[in-house]
């Protein structure tokens, strides 16, 4: 195809030239962690990273995107490509960003409240078009960044500053929701158990499509029931009892499991559908969009014409 | 020879098959090389209510759907009932009279009653008459059977030949009928021998960024901005365009900002409703420096409004769109081949300056229609990217770490794109530092705060240069100069041609295409030496009007407004100028045609 203006030599992907093996170092961000202390972040940070190092993803081919939120405060945390978006948007953003240039990593995080209660919306739907990222969302059932209110996964009879009687309403489950809006990759961790979330988070990433990671991370300032103590007593892995993440109706019991016993682990998962950019004829060959030469050649100009004629 | 000046209506209600025989009568008209002004009236309803097509066609450039009819196809009774009385002597009204009574007639209007049980006896179904209607008017504008012969051939060919044949004989005893029963018009409808061509707005809008290398197009669906999605997704496998409906337009705008970052030409389409909701987004595009362009065609608000009627009442929120400052440009077209042109030319202008780029169209230019030469639709236009590392492959070298918020004296800074080894940075929406790193939180500080946010905002200064200053046309030396913006610029000037020929009133006029930055002190400039300045504009509160008194301190000596949802007709202008040099201070049209 000749061109007609605009063009720009590029090559569809830069070889890493970053030494290898990868360390965490590599990963360290321009400033320091904002949280409290014994903030649940603190371990999805680290196991943000530990992911990437142990599957060879450079710094420069990954790229977190997060909404508004503490969790949301990450991208700063962590030397990768980075957007910090505004409050529930970050799945919209990083789908653009994910078909402009597939070949990226795309890394989300966020809060329970920036994904599931502002971002509702882009959630449901960037599950069901199975766009190829890895979600994680830091749920500590409360807005701490706003100083303790009610927040989508508060539990019912929650007292917060917004519900100051108890909450009366029923929170959301991200579980059977993901399940049901067509994730591909659904699981849960916790941060009190780094390494297992690491192996979740590696799991993700590796997953073609969308990857759901709910972690709890709990509030040390906010919320002052779901804390660490409130988890330690109560998480189970699925491992353990032998789940089967290709049954369905497992999963789904699994996943509205709450009270006494609260699993973590991978509930659901399918590698037969495709990723949304796997079924984009227009990125079927040539590389990245956003690398490609930009103008119209001359023969696509005149039968855009002769339509009009 | 005087030129032909022919304005044809069918009117019918949703679903009667009015925009067939507009598109034949479009088609014949451009490639003839006659220019051709066309707008549709109607309302947002699928099947019923009352659809108004107008279609105008000359020799000379067509600069409104004009005042008058020639013809009028009348499908059905309320056609009739709502539009004979405005016809004119000398005019024809073609309906079926099996069905249709015309009452109130003026005298001097040709009433053609055909009998569909009598010209096509055997053939079932109301779109029969729309046929014999469609070749009547060809016989009396002396267009040759031949060509219609051809037409509907190649449209009903894959029905297989009894349906040509059919569809053929219907058309034949249309135009015999108008043959024997019929005076023709005192026209032949010449033919230049040259072809031109004629497009939608919409189509223009999403060609010209089809030339400007849109490679990302998002939207969810609005009327009246859907016609671009519809080209875009029509034609995205052939260009290499990614084209997404989203869920809403919140994810619209941001899906168009995570496309650009990664280094897309991004841009999305919507009308006044789903613009409200972008904006928080267009304010983080600015902030996060990302160039993206957005494309709001004004339909008659607020709220769900008038979906389906025209307003230019978007210009505020454009200009307040989204909290706080930001650099932003706004453009509004101010014809339909305009629109095409405008798009590469601010695509160039978000990534040179990194910003924001705000398209306002309205109802009028996206969904009426235009002749064009197809000279004129230039894909060849230049693409510049601006300042990018890593576009090109070669990445400059690195002094001391990246600094993708470096203050500079332009307050642009090349910005890397996601992928590219060793520029790692954040982009985020809370104010940052040089480096990228938060100034909004743990480090705040006002210091940084006011030099990041003069860098922004001073990439402003540098824009105003590269646009087009508005030019002042007509007689320099005027009774009236007219103002407006956008889309009024053809019926503003058919205005002023009309008070020249039937009023002797001099007007120029001032039409103005770039809004912000405006060109302040060239407007000022020219209007000083306006001897009456009147602002012309499709809204209630004169917002143009009210931004150029803010912008310059001009004080305008009237005001011709509207904002009943129709656009202006030429008529209506120059009314309001006769009634401002009475005195008035405002005026505003009443729409004579209920539609």
């Amino acid at each position: 195809m000749s061109l007609t203006t605009g063009e720009i030599e590029t090559k569809s992907s830069v070889p890493p030239r970053t030494k290898l093996p990868l360390t965490i170092k590599d990963f360290k961000g321009k400033a320091e962690p904002d949280w409290c202390p014994g903030c649940g972040d603190f371990g999805v940070l680290t196991a943000i990273k530990q992911a990437l190092v142990e599957l060879g993803v450079p710094p420069h081919q990954a790229m977190v995107i997060s909404g508004i939120g503490c969790s949301s405060n990450l991208p700063g945390y962590i030397s990768t490509y980075g957007m910090h978006t505004l409050h529930g948007r970050a799945l919209s953003v990083a789908t653009g960003a994910q078909m402009a240039n597939h070949e990226l990593k795309i890394i989300v995080t966020g809060g329970d409240g920036d994904g599931y209660g502002i971002g509702g919306n882009h959630f449901v739907h960037s599950m069901r078009r199975n766009v190829d990222l890895t979600y994680i969302v830091m749920n500590n059932q409360i807005y701490g960044l706003t100083t303790g209110q009610l927040s989508p996964t508060s539990a019912k009879g929650m007292k917060t500053k917004s519900t100051p009687a108890g909450s009366v309403e029923n929170p959301i489950n991200p579980i059977p929701l993901a399940i049901a809006a067509g994730a591909t990759y659904v699981a849960r961790g916790y941060t009190g158990q780094v390494k297992h979330l690491v192996e979740l988070i590696k799991g993700g990433i590796q997953h073609r499509g969308f990857a759901l990671i709910d972690a709890f991370s709990p509030c040390v300032t906010f919320n002052l029931e779901n804390t660490h103590d409130f988890f330690k007593q109560r998480t189970f892995k699925l491992e353990d009892k032998k789940h089967d993440p290709t049954d369905f109706a497992a999963a789904m019991k699994y996943g509205y499991e709450w009270d006494d016993e609260i699993a973590i682990g991978l509930f659901w998962k399918r590698d037969d559908l495709p990723a949304l950019d796997q079924l984009e004829p227009v990125l079927d060959e040539g590389g990245p969009l956003a690398r490609r030469r930009l103008g119209i050649a001359p023969d696509v100009a005149q039968s855009l014409i002769r339509e009009l004629m | 020879m005087a030129k032909v000046d022919l304005s044809i209506a069918i009117g019918g209600a949703a679903g009667q098959g009015i925009a067939t025989p507009g598109d034949i009568l479009a088609r014949i008209f451009v490639r003839r090389g006659l220019h051709l002004n066309a707008y549709n009236a109607y309302q947002s309803i699928v099947r019923g209510g009352h659809i108004f097509l107008t279609l105008r066609t000359s020799e000379a450039p067509v600069l409104s759907f004009g005042d008058k009819l020639d013809v009028l196809i009348a499908l059905n009774q309320d056609t009739m009932n709502r539009h004979l009385n405005l016809m004119k002597p000398g005019s024809s009204v073609l309906f079926n009279k099996d069905k249709i009574k015309p009452d109130g007639a003026a005298t001097g209007v040709q009433l053609c009653g055909f009998s569909v049980k009598e010209l096509a006896p055997s053939v079932r179904g109301d779109l029969v008459q729309n046929t014999i209607a469609l070749a009547a008017v060809l016989r009396l504008i002396g267009v040759d059977f031949k060509i219609l012969e051809d037409i509907l051939t190649l449209q009903f060919k894959r029905k297989g030949d009894a349906v040509v044949k059919e569809n053929v004989g219907v058309a034949r005893a249309g135009y015999d009928y108008a043959a024997s029963q019929l005076k023709a018009l005192p026209i032949t409808l010449p033919d230049t021998g040259k072809k031109l061509a004629f497009f939608e707005g919409n189509q223009a809008l999403a060609m010209g960024g089809a030339a400007a290398g849109v490679r990302f197009y998002c939207a969810y669906p609005m009327s009246p901005s859907s016609g671009v999605l519809h080209w875009m997704a029509r034609h995205a496998r052939q260009l290499d365009i990614m084209v997404r409906q989203v869920e809403d337009e919140i994810g619209v705008i941001n899906m168009a900002i995570g496309a650009a970052h990664a280094g897309c030409r991004a841009m999305c389409a919507t009308s006044g409703g789903g613009f409200a909701l972008m904006t928080e987004g267009l304010g983080a595009a600015a902030f996060m420096e990302i160039p993206v362009v957005c494309i709001n065609v004004q339909r008659a608000g607020p709220a769900t409004g008038v979906p389906t009627k025209t307003e230019q009442g978007d210009l505020w929120q454009a200009m307040g769109a989204g909290q706080g400052d930001y650099p932003r440009i706004i453009v509004a077209p101010t014809t339909i081949p305009d629109c095409f042109k405008t798009v590469p030319k601010l695509f160039n202008l978000v990534d040179k300056f990194q910003c924001p780029g705000i398209i306002l169209s309205d109802l009028l230019l996206s969904e009426g229609r235009s002749s064009v030469d197809p000279v004129e639709l230039d894909f060849k236009v230049s693409i510049e990217r601006g300042e990018v590392i890593g576009l090109n492959g070669a990445t400059p070298p690195l002094n001391g770490g990246y600094k993708r918020y470096e203050i500079n004296d332009s307050g642009v800074s090349p910005r890397a794109l996601p992928g590219t080894l060793g520029y790692e940075h954040v982009v985020a929406t809370d104010d940052h530092d040089e480096d990228g790193v938060l100034i909004s939180d743990e480090y705040t500080n006002p210091h940084k705060r006011q030099a990041m946010h003069e860098k922004r905002m001073r990439k402003m200064e540098a824009i105003l240069p590269l646009l087009d200053a508005p030019k002042l046309w007509g007689a320099g030396d005027a009774q009236v100069t007219l103002v407006g913006w956008g889309s009024t610029e053809g019926v503003v000037q058919e205005a002023i041609q009309k008070l020249a020929a039937e009023e002797g009133i001099a007007a120029n006029q001032l039409q103005i295409k770039w809004l912000v930055p405006l060109h302040g002190e060239a407007i000022v400039s020219t209007l000083v030496k306006s001897r009456k300045t009147i602002i012309v504009e499709n809204n209630y509160s004169g917002q143009f009007a009210r931004y150029l008194r803010s912008e310059t301190g001009i004080v305008a000596d009237g005001h011709i407004r509207k904002y009943d949802g129709e656009p202006f007709m030429p008529h209506h202008i120059v009314d309001g100028v006769k009634a401002i040099l009475a005195g008035k201070k405002q005026y505003v049209p009443v729409h004579e045609i209920m539609v």
